[in-house]
């Protein structure tokens, strides 16, 4: 009886570590490390920008023009471009992303060669580096759309055909439409087919339902979307560089043909051209926390409602 | 001779190259109920879905055959499947109210219709819960959402939602098998009470809920239509073997 006792302790409590359970704790150290060290990144990176912009981080800093040759106030004017260019985006890429999106669930047939290249372009869109188009604002909107319209409306004179928040808006909506139109497909994805079934079989047509039964359910796609297409578009500076921005203006745009004035390009300009490069860091610092603040609650917003819809799916 | 509502004429379907209902041909009788039964995968549910063109959704489904409704062919090039659905209604498995209030689930078929006056939609969507044996339960919550009702409340509530675009015909399939029995029973004297005005085919795999709320009964096996009769007949003298031995539970 003793010994059976013996056999079994032996065999659960064995104390000879094997190899694989070495292996095992590496890897699982590895991981936790390599964890540690982006956390860590962060926090330095973050740390960084709060430290030395906090010296001009406040209130009217956000709210006041930039005076004495950029070197003192505040970034009022690039906080109001950069909403004016989000705004203008959206409205040109939300309904135009929405729309290929529907078609791309309701109305593609599964074999479709044009939903394919739909699909496949909707992809590349996605990958294609941002100072292309910029290069194509500058190229189609500006010298082709531009310069056209001068030609037919104001008998040549120079209006459209220059850089201005209506282009520059233009080309970050090109930018952020695969976002959306993912988004609002996800979305789209999770509405189950028995309630397109529903209201089929009570005589309702395609379009109305998805008028009345699919539009209201994949609001909070369209959300995310708008939202994650904003947060990249208000960070964003290849695409405004040739488009657009401007590194000082005395007002604000007044129309869409107006320059403007935009956070990201601000720092960019500032920290490569400004007359005192020294003088100006707290400034600098201080425009990447604003922006760093908006781009990331932004994002943590579109994350949440993204959770909300995936748990609604299952 | 009593009134046929719906002559099937050699109807049959094929997913792709694959045929699912054999030249299936029947006569189905107006203001009666009639059910179809058949063991799993027998074709009862893919026929149900014929009638009132709810296959078309599926892209590989051919049809041929005609399907007569009052003398029409409902598959018929210019006739709009639209309106054919308006006419013919359809009750699901399972339940699927809209994600919104009762009142706006109710209010759907005759919004869609055009109707926006909202005295009228009140007095729909009062008569269609009444008819679907729910108004008494439901009156006081017209703007609570559907979703939060039971089971069986929102499987009345699809059933007042199909009545509220006043449909000849209603097509309902297994419409009690995901529910309770009590829920299952109310389900069918709500069948005894609506076939007065309307005419009802019911796919169902339970044959003593056929027993109970059929007048004719059809025998589906394997894609084809092997034996339809009077329920009584059906069930006490089936002329056909196989669907006797379904009957008496030898397979199914």
């Amino acid at each position: 009886m003793d010994t059976t006792l013996n056999q079994t302790e032996n065999q659960f409590f064995s104390s000879k570590k094997n190899n694989s359970e070495i292996k095992g704790k590496f890897f699982t150290g590895l991981t936790q490390l390599a964890v540690i060290l982006i956390i860590a990144i962060l926090f330095i990176i973050l740390g960084i920008i709060v430290y030395e912009g906090r010296t001009k981080f406040s209130w009217d800093f956000i709210s006041s023009f930039p005076t004495n040759g950029m070197t003192e106030g505040g970034i009022f004017p690039a906080l109001i471009g950069t909403f004016i260019l989000v705004i203008v985006m959206s409205i040109a890429a939300v309904p135009f992303g929405t729309i290929t999106a529907l078609y791309l669930t309701e109305y593609a047939h599964e074999k479709s060669k044009f939903a394919a290249a739909v699909r496949f372009s909707v992809r590349t869109l996605a990958v294609v580096p941002s100072i292309i188009f910029g290069l194509f604002g500058l190229g189609f909107f500006i010298q082709f759309v531009g310069a056209g319209a001068d030609t037919v409306l104001n008998d040549g004179q120079l209006r459209w055909g220059q850089p201005n928040i209506l282009w520059a808006s233009l080309t970050m909506s090109l930018l952020t439409l695969p976002v959306i139109i993912v988004s609002v497909e996800e979305a789209l994805k999770t509405i189950p087919r028995e309630l397109r079934e529903a209201s089929l079989a009570l005589g309702a047509t395609k379009w109305q339902t998805i008028r009345k039964v699919i539009l209201p359910e994949s609001i909070s796609g369209i959300m995310t979307g708008t939202i994650l297409a904003v947060s990249r578009g208000a960070g964003e500076v290849a695409p405004i560089l040739f488009t657009g921005a401007a590194y000082y203006l005395a007002t604000l745009p007044g129309s869409l043909s107006d320059q403007f004035m935009n956070l990201g390009y601000h720092i960019y300009i500032m920290s490569t051209q400004s007359s005192d490069v020294e003088k100006t860091m707290p400034i600098q610092f201080a425009t990447t926390l604003v922006l760093l603040i908006l781009t990331l609650s932004l994002n943590i917003v579109a994350v949440i409602i993204r959770a909300r819809i995936r748990r609604k799916a299952k | 001779m009593k009134d046929i509502k719906i002559k099937v004429n050699d109807l049959s379907l094929y997913y792709g190259e694959k045929k699912a209902l054999n030249e299936i041909s029947m006569d189905i009788p107006a203001n009666k109920v009639t059910a179809l039964i058949g063991p799993s995968g027998c074709g009862k549910s893919t026929f149900l879905r014929c009638i009132n063109r709810m296959n078309d959704l599926i892209p590989s489904v051919s049809i041929s055959g005609k399907m007569l409704v009052e003398g029409i062919d409902i598959y018929d090039k210019n006739v709009d499947v639209v309106n054919i659905r308006k006419k013919i209604g359809m009750v699901f498995q399972k339940s699927n109210p809209f994600p919104k209030s009762i009142y706006e689930n109710i209010a759907y078929g005759p919004r869609i219709n055009g109707i926006k006056d909202k005295t009228q939609l009140d007095e729909i969507v009062e008569t269609s819960l009444r008819q679907a044996a729910i108004w008494d339960e439901l009156k006081d919550r017209l703007d609570d959402s559907a979703l939060g009702l039971s089971g069986g409340q929102q499987q009345r509530l699809c059933i007042g939602r199909t009545l509220a675009v006043s449909p000849d015909v209603i097509l309902m399939d297994e419409p009690a098998s995901a529910l309770d029995p009590i829920s299952t029973s109310k389900i069918e004297e709500l069948i005894h009470e609506l076939k007065e005005q309307y005419t009802i085919i019911i796919v169902t795999h339970n044959m003593q809920q056929a027993a109970r709320t059929s007048d004719h009964t059809a025998f589906f096996y394997m894609g084809s239509l092997i034996e339809m009769g009077k329920t009584n007949t059906i069930f006490t003298k089936p002329l056909q073997k196989q669907t006797e031995d379904y009957i008496t539970g030898r397979f199914g």
